[in-house]
């Protein structure tokens, strides 16, 4: 129970594949300008990985050491084609505008990166949580950018839902009159936006290390000496 | 820093001269705004505030923000521009002598990509108005169509790419001798200030020298090749803050390149890359982009041109690595 545990924490937070590994940032400041075309770039990740981490678990003995590569790229590149096919069957609208990159995900290198170091070496329930959470940690980290620029940008949430649900509407939040910051939803705010993201996950782990230190000192030191030390 | 802002009065006094007082409402809101997040951020970082506000350099940056501004532009403008030059700009990469970016620029840079088209409306001259006319424009309401215009720099350019009107400029100028006198004075009021500063012995001559020489002579060059297509080199001097540029922007001696020829090769290429986008891309004036990508480049220019260490061999003191 523990180790999956640990899955959930490294997938979402501790080796966060943005904030902490820095992959796969090609798609995540193309398609971020929105909330909701983060989150359905981040969703079709998800069933990727999951579905690529499940079968490379399951194929992990039959697959030949020397062309695992090629061997995991082609059963990638299927998964991709299926959720690209089905992205232009039930949500075409949503599809022209993520355009390239659906297809794109396959050369996604958080999906290569988690078959390989995940999926090949471990067993079927473990992989297929560890593609799940690494793809949980995709998509907030996705769905939070595209939240912040598009309301700095546009003063407005959930732009496009109607491509998703035809009834629903977008939010506008700030006055009509707001002018809106193009530079946040053009390339430069997501480079911005992610930076300060990043800036606030280090510092989140610097505060949380720093008072672990401080325990951890605590529980080492009698009360009293470090009373008297003090004064 | 002080002696920097005395250096500026004259031309602040001659653009206030020719459009009204806008400007000076504008550096009123820029002022303000960079103290107090000056203040803000010392304090959050546990620095002695005072002693930092005082240094006046949060008031350069404000005031040289002010001046590249549209000066009837909405308030909140130069305001946001200030925070970003002084929050993100400034403290955020450590403060005073730490920033690798120009502040004032960064602020330029950030709303130009942002707002494109209200940085671009700029007071018409002679259309001198009084503090309350300014005060409604940058605090109220939106009918700014009837006084503003584009910049020359603008103007010439859309002319100048446009199919059907082919305008040689000194068609330009001629329709519009208001204007061009009102920006040859503001450009003179900068060019005085900084030769004081010169004189002073605040700045060195090395990148104001290098920097108009370099846009003279490519404005010289093409423009006796092809009078239709570029500007003439007194156009370029007066026009988008050009002197602005070689005695209070190019010259920040945190940002640029601090060896003698560092500096000159530094100028040259903010002067070149200016006139390279002014006429090749997007944008109607590229000061700020050329000042921040030869930003980029100073670390690595000052290193190439370390001066000898007097006493030296030539092979030991050429460069110290």
């Amino acid at each position: 129970m523990n180790a999956y545990k640990e899955i959930i924490l490294n997938g979402t937070w501790k080796q966060n594949s943005i904030l902490a590994q820095l992959l796969g940032l090609c798609p995540l400041l193309a398609i971020s300008a929105t909330f909701v075309n983060a989150v359905s770039l981040g969703l079709a990740t998800i069933l990727v990985m999951l579905l690529a981490n499940l079968v490379i678990s399951g194929l992990r003995t039959f697959i030949p050491y020397e062309i695992r590569i090629p061997a995991f790229v082609l059963v990638i590149a299927s998964l991709v084609t299926v959720v690209d096919l089905a992205f232009n069957a039930f949500l075409h609208d949503l599809y022209l505008v993520l355009g390239i990159f659906i297809p794109l995900i396959v050369t996604n290198c958080i999906v290569l990166a988690r078959v390989e170091a995940f999926a090949a070496k471990n067993g079927l329930a473990a992989s297929t949580l560890d593609g799940a959470m690494m793809g949980v940690g995709f998509v907030w980290v996705i769905g939070l950018l595209g939240l912040i620029r598009e309301f700095v940008g546009q003063g407005t949430l959930f732009s496009g839902i109607e491509m998703i649900f035809p009834r629903a509407h977008a939010i506008q939040v700030l006055p009509e009159s707001y002018p809106g910051f193009l530079i946040a939803i053009l390339p430069p705010g997501a480079f911005l936006v992610l930076g300060f993201m990043i800036a606030g996950r280090n510092w989140l782990d610097a505060r949380a290390n720093e008072r672990q230190r401080q325990w951890l000192l605590e529980q080492r030191m009698p009360r009293a000496n470090t009373a008297s030390e003090r004064g | 820093m002080l002696r920097v802002l005395a250096a500026l009065t004259p031309g602040i006094a001659a653009y206030a001269w020719f459009f009204g007082p806008g400007v000076l409402i504008q550096l009123g809101l820029a002022s303000l705004t960079a103290l107090l997040a000056e203040a803000l951020m010392l304090k959050l970082r546990d620095r002695p505030i005072w002693r930092s506000v005082g240094d006046g350099s949060a008031l350069v940056t404000a005031w040289l923000i002010a001046l590249s501004f549209p000066s009837t532009g909405p308030w909140w403008l130069v305001v946001v521009a200030t925070l970003a030059a002084i929050l993100v700009a400034k403290h955020l990469y450590g403060g005073l002598g730490q920033n690798p970016f120009n502040p004032a620029m960064v602020g330029f840079a950030l709303m130009i990509v942002a707002y494109p088209l209200m940085m671009s409306r700029w007071p018409g001259a002679g259309a001198a108005m009084d503090i309350g006319q300014a005060g409604a424009l940058i605090f109220g309401s939106h009918s700014v169509d009837t006084v503003t215009m584009a910049t020359p720099l603008d103007t010439l350019r859309t002319a100048m790419h446009g199919v059907e009107t082919k305008l040689s400029v000194e068609t330009f100028l001629q329709s519009r001798p208001d204007l061009h006198a009102a920006w040859k004075w503001i450009a003179a009021g900068y060019l005085a200030g900084g030769l004081w500063l010169l004189q002073q012995r605040i700045i060195s001559w090395h990148m104001p020298t290098a920097f108009l020489v370099t846009l003279i002579a490519l404005a010289g060059v093409s423009s006796a090749i092809d009078p239709s297509a570029f500007n003439g080199p007194l156009f370029e001097l007066i026009s988008g803050g050009a002197m602005l540029a070689a005695f209070f922007i190019v010259t920040d001696p945190v940002s640029g390149c601090t060896t003698p020829r560092g500096k000159l090769i530094f100028a040259t290429g903010v002067a070149l890359i200016t006139w390279i986008i002014r006429h090749f891309g997007g944008y109607p004036d590229g000061i700020a982009f050329a000042v921040l990508l030869m930003n980029v480049a100073a670390p690595l220019i000052d290193m190439y041109t370390q001066p000898k260490v007097f006493g030296l061999k030539d092979d030991q003191g050429s460069r110290h690595d």
